[in-house]
């Protein structure tokens, strides 16, 4: 990797401030995308800005219909956590299943959202659930905040601070992962919400998108069989050595209704 | 059979310093004054050099040098030799295009090495190879070795290769081949490519080179399945260094497979450096490095055709393969695709008749070379695809037509018309008992069990043979091998009556530190603690070929009897004048030389003491000491074989097949630690599945290398693999006295037609006769899919 200047910050406000005036900083939640980056060679950040040192991002609670994830938390206290599990039980089960336990120690919810990795599973629960992003700076909706791959509504230097879910009804993600990366190749996060249902589909192309046609079909019907009729056009995917279009397309059909029927 | 001789399952001594982090790997060792080598590679698949500045490279901080291939070829470094002289039909040579550590004007594969920069750091190597300046000229490039024959295709070697054919061969009786199709009864027929694969060691490949100025001495540390064929290949061919000023040291080695044989450009770029820069020169690679550097293995395209009567008795094989060499000719490459793929193409059958043509091709990709199994996986995999389709086309039983044509177990020897004499064996009791353990019969019960699932179930079985210990040395060189292929050991007596053995095969995982010592052990009476196995050192041991083609038991396990029984028959000496009668009448037996009809006896550890402290001591007939040597060469080939049955389910939802279940039984001669047999076994089965259902090297059209990390290339993981039922029915190989034949490759090469036989079956409703490796998620539901959409129309 190339040289760059390490800061430890205690706080999202440390962080900010300490990102200030640099060219080209990078803050670091777990670093499981950054630290692979990195030794490639791949990015060359003037400065790194660690967040491990800053305890007002750590911490999971439960209250108000919510459940509230500070961006700090791994994906192994998500998917061991108390609250979690009883209050979102798909989302708990997301997070157990995101890479190998290493991943899961090291890896955090503001690291993953705020990457937007087009092939990452925290995304289709953010977008599914219709959670909100807390920043240093304001909240931002979930339908607001993926913008395109790798690509959000954060703003050079704003820091993720916390990420609340509302709590469905009924919820379930189901993945599909790519052979090699174990990545999601199709993942399908679906919720049944006061609102409506919600499918966030990952993995298929540039970033989460919400499969507007299947929430239809399943506010009229919440059943597997509601999905048969919804065509997924293979434009809706991109391709590469593992899946075509055409195969990601029909994936995110067989994932959506998979998920329908985990949900219950 | 004492408590750690011969057929116990005793544990790995070795795994002591494994487990505990405790093993010295080539990257462990340091030296004093070590410099850091970075190799600068091609980002292109084929271009010509138009130059290269390395001025601003030169001059940046901690740089200590760099070199080009034209500092190389300055120096008179020769180019990388290839070990096996193959002959085109018409008797004349294969091409060998000059292979040069470092490239001198043209690069032609992604990886190809360009430069090396070396500096006091590795950073400030890597820094600095960033500033070397290069101007290319790109060339067009060509991956596919169907695509590098046809006319026009991309130059790979320009007149060194015309049209990129390294060789045009052939083996067995073409006319008798015709003969025999023409009056067949059926003829069945597969296209087929065996999937390029990429090795994937745990432990990357590492080189360290140094030299001692005052004694002109030079050390290459180095991650070699084999280092007395280093010091050969690259003192005698490449860096003209004499053996006697070259130590060549392979430490431990954490897995070889087939792709830690060879002789690389880094070790003799490392070794070359140091004498320059009289300082030591350490390179280990990156992940991303061994995946564009590490030898590949397959890569090959096929036809085939099986000639039978109305009874589904083979009458003769027709086989026309393409070979890919990738962009050089690796160390072994050229006798893979010949004498251990051809040569196996009877497989367990008695097929009178057999023609093979190969034509060996170069490509911009990566060498390719052996890879577990190395020719006989992809024997295997075209005849036992072959055998399932003949026995469709027949409308025969899979397992009926197999037994038809096994060769009967009074048979042997027996002669085949692909050259090998096969000395032992029995198909029949492998078949069987697999069969059994399997439950066949039961299979169709599972499978409409798993319909009810809605998952569709199916059993794929291959009767397999396979050739190990390659040999004898003198028959191997009249077919073009450039190299013996017998095995060296010492057997070392210390005065306490322990034991080491030097052995010229190498350990990077099959455990010969605990079964070579309970070879000892079951000799000499003595438990493997008692027993040091060196290995790996050229300064220590006195000769070796090393480990590869699962030899290291039938060839350097024999050589170590054979040097027993020198010390044994030395030892019975001084028992004998100990004991005061006849050597004849001397009989030594669970460590105690006694003299025969009598109490009188004297234990190993007396005579060993004797030997050394010789006061009561035929000096006049016998010489002091107990140490003994041995050099063995084989007189045949073993014949490992046996039966692998695989079950799969496929979802059909998402195309995603599951080995649900396997089962190997395998002969493999006298099992000395049958734990460590089955986990050879398993091993092998695990890369074996991996070729038939996830793993594949992906070049695009233009050269650049698709899979180039694990990101994209499908490595097997635990949850890929199902539990493996291993056992073993053992005929003795006949002509090496421990009666052993090999199991490290037998994995590898029995199971992925038994895969691919069972994900055939599985969808043998869907109109599937073949499927090429590896049937993915994404091959197998397209098959589903394009099935149903055919069935709707």
């Amino acid at each position: 990797m190339y040289d760059f200047a390490y800061h430890k910050a205690s706080s999202a406000a440390d962080a900010a401030s300490k990102a200030k005036g640099k060219s080209d900083a990078k803050f670091m939640a777990g670093g499981q995308t950054l630290i692979p980056t990195l030794k490639q060679r791949l990015a060359k950040p003037s400065d790194v800005i660690d967040l491990g040192g800053a305890s007002d991002l750590k911490g999971i609670s439960a209250a108000g219909g919510a459940v509230t994830i500070g961006a700090m938390a791994t994906h192994a206290a998500v998917a061991g956590s108390a609250d979690a599990k009883k209050a979102i039980p798909a989302l708990a089960a997301l997070a157990e299943g995101i890479g190998d336990p290493q991943v899961r120690n090291r890896g955090t919810i503001g690291g993953s959202v705020a990457n937007n990795d087009p092939a990452a599973d925290y995304p289709a629960a953010v977008l599914g659930l219709g959670a909100t992003v807390h920043t240093d700076q304001r909240q931002i909706a979930a339908d607001a905040f993926f913008v395109s791959v790798f690509e959000t509504a954060l703003k050079p230097g704003e820091v993720i601070t916390k990420v609340s879910f509302p709590v469905p009804q009924k919820a379930a993600y189901m993945k599909f992962p790519s052979p090699a990366s174990r990545y999601a190749m199709i993942g399908v996060f679906v919720a049944k919400t006061a609102q409506g249902a919600r499918v966030a589909v990952t993995g298929a192309g540039n970033g989460v998108i919400r499969m507007k046609s299947m929430e239809a079909a399943l506010d009229k019907n919440w059943s597997p069989a509601a999905l048969d009729g919804v065509k997924v056009p293979a434009g809706t995917c991109n391709g590469d050595i593992h899946g075509t279009p055409e195969y990601r397309a029909h994936l995110i059909t067989v994932m959506a209704k998979r998920a329908v029927a985990a949900a219950g | 059979m004492g408590a750690d001789g011969i057929g116990v399952a005793v544990r790995r001594k070795e795994d002591v310093r494994f487990l505990t982090g405790r093993g010295t790997y080539t990257d462990d060792i340091a030296r004093p004054g070590q410099t850091y080598a970075h190799i600068l590679r091609s980002g292109q698949a084929h271009a010509r050099i138009r130059s290269i500045d390395v001025s601003k490279a030169k001059a940046a901080p901690g740089v200590v040098a760099v070199f080009t291939g034209a500092d190389m070829a300055a120096d008179g470094v020769g180019g990388l030799p290839c070990g096996w002289l193959v002959k085109n039909k018409d008797g004349s040579p294969m091409k060998e295009p000059a292979h040069p550590p470092l490239v001198v004007d043209r690069v032609r594969h992604v990886g190809d090495q360009i430069a090396v920069v070396i500096a006091e750091t590795r950073a400030q190597a890597k820094d600095a190879a960033e500033l070397v300046e290069i101007d290319f000229e790109p060339l067009p490039a060509v991956v596919d070795s169907k695509d590098a024959l046809k006319t026009g295709a991309p130059q790979v070697h320009g007149d060194a290769a015309p049209g990129n054919l390294c060789y045009d061969w052939e083996l067995g009786d073409k006319a008798a081949v015709d003969a025999a199709f023409a009056k067949a009864h059926k003829v069945a027929k597969i296209d087929l490519f065996n999937n390029r694969l990429i090795p994937n060691a745990m432990e990357p490949r590492a080189a360290t080179g140094d030299f001692d100025p005052a004694s002109g001495d030079y050390t290459l540390y180095t991650t070699s399945q084999n280092p007395h064929v280093i010091r050969l290949l690259m003192g005698a061919f490449v860096l003209h260094i004499p053996e006697s000023k070259l130590r060549v040291y392979a430490p431990d080695v954490g897995g070889g497979f087939g792709s830690k044989i060879y002789h690389y450009a880094e070790e003799a770029i490392v070794t070359w450096a140091a004498g320059k820069l009289k300082r030591p020169v350490r390179w280990t690679a990156d992940r991303s490095e061994s995946f564009m550097s590490d030898a590949h293995g397959r890569d090959h395209h096929s036809h085939a055709e099986l000639a039978l009567d109305k009874d589904g008795k083979f009458l003769a094989l027709r086989v026309d393969t393409t070979a890919n060499m990738g962009a050089y000719l690796s160390t072994f490459a050229s006798c893979i695709p010949t004498y251990l793929y051809a040569t196996l193409l009877a497989g367990v059958y008695t097929t009178p008749a057999i023609y093979v043509e190969v034509k060996a091709v170069f490509t911009n990709t990566v060498p390719v070379d052996a890879y577990r199994g190395a020719g006989r996986p992809e024997a295997t995999f075209l005849l036992e695809r072959l055998v399932d389709v003949a026995a469709r086309e027949m409308g025969m039983d899979r397992v009926e037509i197999r037994r038809r044509n096994f060769i009967p177990t009074n048979a042997f020897p027996y002669q085949t018309p692909v050259a090998l004499q096969y000395d032992s064996g029995d198909y029949f009791s492998t078949l069987e008992q697999a069969q059994k353990a399997a439950d066949w019969a039961g299979f169709e019960a599972r499978r409409a069990e798993a319909r009810k699932r809605g998952k569709l179930r199916g059993i794929g079985i291959s009767t397999y043979l396979e050739a190990c210990g390659i040999a004898p040395s003198n028959i191997a060189g009249a077919l073009g091998a450039r190299a013996g292929l017998y095995e060296a050991a010492t057997v070392r007596v210390h005065p306490t009556g322990t034991v080491t053995i030097l052995t010229g095969s190498h350990s990077h995982g099959q455990g010969h530190e605990t079964t070579f010592a309970q070879v000892v052990s079951e000799t000499l009476g003595i438990g493997i603690d008692q027993v040091e196995i060196v290995h790996g050192d050229t300064n220590k041991i006195p000769f070796g070929m090393g480990t590869y083609g699962s030899r290291s038991l039938a060839v350097g396990g024999t050589a170590i009897v054979k040097a027993l029984d020198k010390v044994v028959s030395k030892a019975k000496k001084i028992a004998a004048h100990l004991l005061e009668a006849s050597v004849n009448d001397i009989e030594f037996k669970d460590g105690k030389f006694t003299v025969v009809g009598t109490d009188k006896s004297k234990t190993f550890g007396e005579i060993a003491l004797t030997a050394y402290v010789p006061h009561n001591y035929p000096l006049e007939e016998l010489e002091p000491g107990l140490e003994e040597n041995a050099f063995y060469d084989p007189k045949n080939f073993t014949f490992p074989g046996g039966c692998h049955i695989a079950e799969v389910e496929i979802d059909p939802d998402t195309g995603v097949t599951k080995v649900v279940k396997f089962t190997a039984v395998d002969d493999v001669g006298r099992v000395i630690n049958p734990m460590i047999v089955e986990g050879q076994v398993q091993g092998g089965v695990a890369q074996g599945i991996g070729q038939a259902l996830l793993e594949n090297c992906v070049y695009d059209k233009d050269g650049q290398l698709i899979t180039g990390s694990y990101m994209d290339y499908v490595m097997p993981r635990a949850d890929d693999l199902p539990s493996i039922g291993v056992a073993t029915h053992t005929t003795l190989c006949t002509h090496n006295p421990l009666g052993v034949k090999g199991c490290g490759e037998v994995g590898a090469i029995g199971s992925p037609p038994a895969v691919i036989n069972a994900v055939v079956d599985a969808l043998k409703d869907h109109g599937v006769t073949h499927m090429d490796m590896p049937a993915s998620p994404q091959k197998v539901w397209s098959v589903i899919n394009g099935a149903h959409r055919k069935a709707a129309e």
